[in-house]
């Protein structure tokens, strides 16, 4: 995805090396991708449900052009 | 020690003689408080140890403000993954088990410019306007 766009940063954390933004993030279960502080993503999917979840949200706000 | 196996650092290295362009593995550590910047380090080294292509650069998150925010990282251990153009791609912790191959696939996909993901994933993905972070959170095993 930060691939494919100037604006994204992707970020992979270790979360047992963080316990400080597991509980900032409430992680339960891994794979877990957070969106922007706000969408959360629990575990794998496709990628067409991945990027609905991840960007769907986003359509009322500022994020798209 | 070696962190990585013999048959592991094959295959590594077979997959690393797919690259194309030069990439950079832009490493943040520091002395004190971070054991997990020495596994880290350990790993990168042996990575870059497996092509020409791939090179470490160390900066010490104290002292190197100055790349400290060129590449807006906030914790340590942390590996900016950057090719001709930095696209935001960063692991934080020691990229162990899991993460390592993902490690092994971020620098494959900087260095051949391709996401491999499909075209309408693309299509959507340029409509993003605003500075967007995407999150993964992974465990080692």
């Amino acid at each position: 995805m930060a691939l494919e766009s100037p604006h994204i940063t992707a970020i992979a954390i270790e979360a047992t090396e963080f316990p400080d933004l597991v509980q900032r993030y409430r992680i339960t279960g891994v794979p877990k991708t957070v969106v922007d502080d706000q969408i959360e993503i629990l575990g794998a999917l496709p990628e067409p449900q991945f990027i609905q979840e991840a960007l769907g949200a986003l359509q009322a706000d500022d994020h798209r052009q | 020690m070696a962190m990585l196996s013999e048959s592991d650092q094959q295959q590594v290295r077979q997959m690393l003689a797919g690259m194309i362009a030069p990439v950079r593995l832009v490493f943040f550590t520091q002395t004190l408080g971070c054991d997990s910047c020495v596994t880290a380090r350990r790993i990168l080294d042996e990575v870059s140890a497996l092509s020409d292509l791939v090179t470490v650069e160390e900066y010490n998150f104290i002292l190197d403000k100055e790349k400290v925010a060129e590449y807006s990282v906030d914790r340590v251990p942390a590996i900016a993954v950057v090719g001709e153009q930095d696209h935001g791609i960063r692991f934080y912790g020691a990229p162990a088990g899991y993460e390592f191959m993902s490690l092994v696939d971020a620098v494959l996909l900087v260095s051949k410019g391709d996401s491999g993901l499909s075209e309408e994933t693309r299509m959507r993905l340029l409509d993003v306007a605003a500075p967007l972070s995407v999150q993964v959170f992974v465990t080692p095993t």
